[in-house]
C-alpha cells in the first residue's frame, strides 16, 4: 500500500513527497539513487547530510584524511569527539544518525588513476568536494570517460564556484584546460575559508544532485555559478563545451587518466588550494 | 429522495464508479493528504478514489490540497457520527514525467 513506503518513510519524506514533480515516484528514485562523494570535508559535509536526509539510497564517500581540530570550523559532518577518527568513518556515523535508510560505503583512500574507475563504477552521479586540483581534474576526466555527471565545486576564502558537468556538454578542461601551476595557488591553510561558505556551496551541490535524480528543473549545466559571500552576490558565467577541449572536444588528446602529482613531479601538498 | 449530487464536471455522483477506497481513520494531517496523493499516484487518470477520514481538519484540508494538485473533488460527505468520505477523481498527477 502507498507505493510500498513504510509508515516511517511516509512521515520522514512527507514534505518532499508532496512537492510538485516529486511525489512517491520521485521519492522512489531518490531511494534508488547511488551518489559518490569525493571528500568528506567542507563541501562533502553539507552535501552528504542533505543527500542522506533526502533519502538517497546509497552514498559512497572517499577521503583518506582523519578529522583534525582545524576541520571543525566548517566540516559539519564531524564533531569534537571525532578528532583523530577516519573522516569516512565519522561521516558514516553522522549519516546513519540522520537517516538509517541510507547505505554508506566508506573508501578511506586518496583517489588516483589506479582506483577511481573501480570506485565510481556503480554510482550514478559524482559530487566533487576535494581540496586539490589533481583530484578535481582526475574526477573530471574519470566522469567524462565513464559518462557520469560531475557536480563540481570549489571554495576559497569568501568565494565559491560550482557547476554541473554532463559528459558531452562541457567539462572542467573546457574552462581551464590544465590545473594551475602549484606556485600560483595559495594553500588552504594559509588562505583560509569562511566556515559557512562550503555550507552554502555544498548545499547547492546537493540541490543539483537531487534535481538530476528527479529530472526536475534546469540543471546548472553550461554555466559556472560564482558566489561572493562578502558582496552576497551570485553571478553566472557561460561555460559551454569547447570544440578544442583536450578531453571532450572534437579531437581529444587526453584519452586516459592523469595523476598530476606524478605527472608534474610535485608533492600533492603543494597543490592544495580549493576547499577542504 | 434528496437532490442529486453533481460533480464539478456535471456528472452524477451516484453513477460514478469508485475504483479504490482507502481507510485513513486514525490518521491526521498532513498524512491523510500524503497517503491520498500516493494512492492517486498508483491509479490512472479518470479513476475515482474514496478516502475515509475521521480527523476533522482533514475533511477540509484534504479536498483543498487535492484540488490544488489538479484533481477533481467529486464529493465530501459525512457517512456516520465520526467518519467522512472524500471522493476524488484523478485528473493528472503533477509528479508524472
Amino acid at each position: 500500500m502507498f507505493l510500498g513506503f513504510t509508515e516511517e518513510q511516509i512521515r520522514r519524506y512527507s514534505r518532499q513527497i508532496v512537492l510538485p514533480g516529486v511525489g512517491g515516484k520521485g521519492q522512489k528514485k531518490l531511494l534508488e539513487a547511488k551518489v559518490f562523494l569525493v571528500g568528506a570535508g567542507g563541501l562533502g559535509s553539507p552535501a552528504a547530510l542533505y543527500l542522506a536526509a533526502a533519502g538517497i539510497g546509497k552514498l559512497g564517500i572517499s577521503d583518506s584524511d582523519t578529522v583534525d581540530e582545524s576541520n571543525l570550523q566548517r566540516q559539519i559532518l564531524h564533531h569534537t569527539h571525532d578528532v583523530g577518527k577516519s573522516k569516512v568513518v565519522s561521516a558514516a556515523e553522522a549519516i546513519s544518525e540522520i537517516n538509517p535508510d541510507v547505505e554508506v560505503v566508506q573508501y578511506p583512500v586518496r583517489l588516483s588513476s589506479e582506483n577511481i574507475m573501480d570506485l565510481i563504477t556503480g554510482y550514478d552521479i559524482v559530487v566533487e568536494g576535494s581540496d586539490n586540483f589533481p583530484t578535481k581534474y582526475l574526477v573530471n576526466d574519470a566522469c567524462f570517460l565513464t559518462g557520469k555527471p560531475d557536480v563540481h565545486a570549489g571554495i576559497l576564502r569568501f568565494d565559491g564556484q560550482l557547476t554541473v558537468f554532463i559528459p558531452g556538454k562541457g567539462c572542467l578542461r573546457c574552462i581551464w584546460p590544465d590545473p594551475p601551476p602549484p606556485n600560483m595557488v595559495p594553500s588552504c591553510q594559509e588562505a583560509g575559508v569562511l566556515g559557512v561558505l562550503p555550507g552554502i556551496v555544498g548545499s547547492i551541490q546537493a540541490t543539483e544532485v537531487i534535481k538530476l535524480i528527479l529530472g526536475l528543473g534546469k540543471p546548472l549545466v553550461g554555466e559556472l555559478l560564482l558566489f561572493d559571500a562578502l558582496g552576497m552576490e551570485f553571478y553566472k558565467a557561460k561555460c559551454n563545451r569547447r570544440h578544442d577541449c583536450t578531453l571532450c572536444g572534437d579531437e581529444p588528446t587526453i584519452k586516459e587518466l592523469i595523476d598530476y602529482e606524478q605527472f608534474c613531479g610535485i608533492p600533492s601538498e603543494q597543490f592544495k588550494a580549493l576547499t577542504i | 429522495m434528496g437532490p442529486e449530487k453533481i460533480s464539478q464536471r456535471g456528472e452524477k455522483v451516484e453513477s460514478m464508479k469508485v475504483n479504490r477506497v482507502i481507510n485513513l481513520k486514525g490518521e491526521v494531517c498532513p498524512y491523510t493528504f500524503v497517503k491520498s496523493l500516493l494512492t492517486l499516484e498508483e491509479m490512472e487518470d479518470g479513476q475515482v478514489l474514496q478516502v475515509i477520514v475521521d480527523y476533522l481538519p482533514s475533511v477540509e484540508n484534504v479536498p483543498r490540497s487535492l484540488k490544488n494538485e489538479g484533481h477533481e473533488i467529486v464529493s465530501v460527505v459525512q457517512i456516520n457520527d465520526t467518519d467522512w468520505a472524500i471522493t476524488v477523481k484523478r485528473l493528472a498527477w503533477s509528479g508524472e514525467e
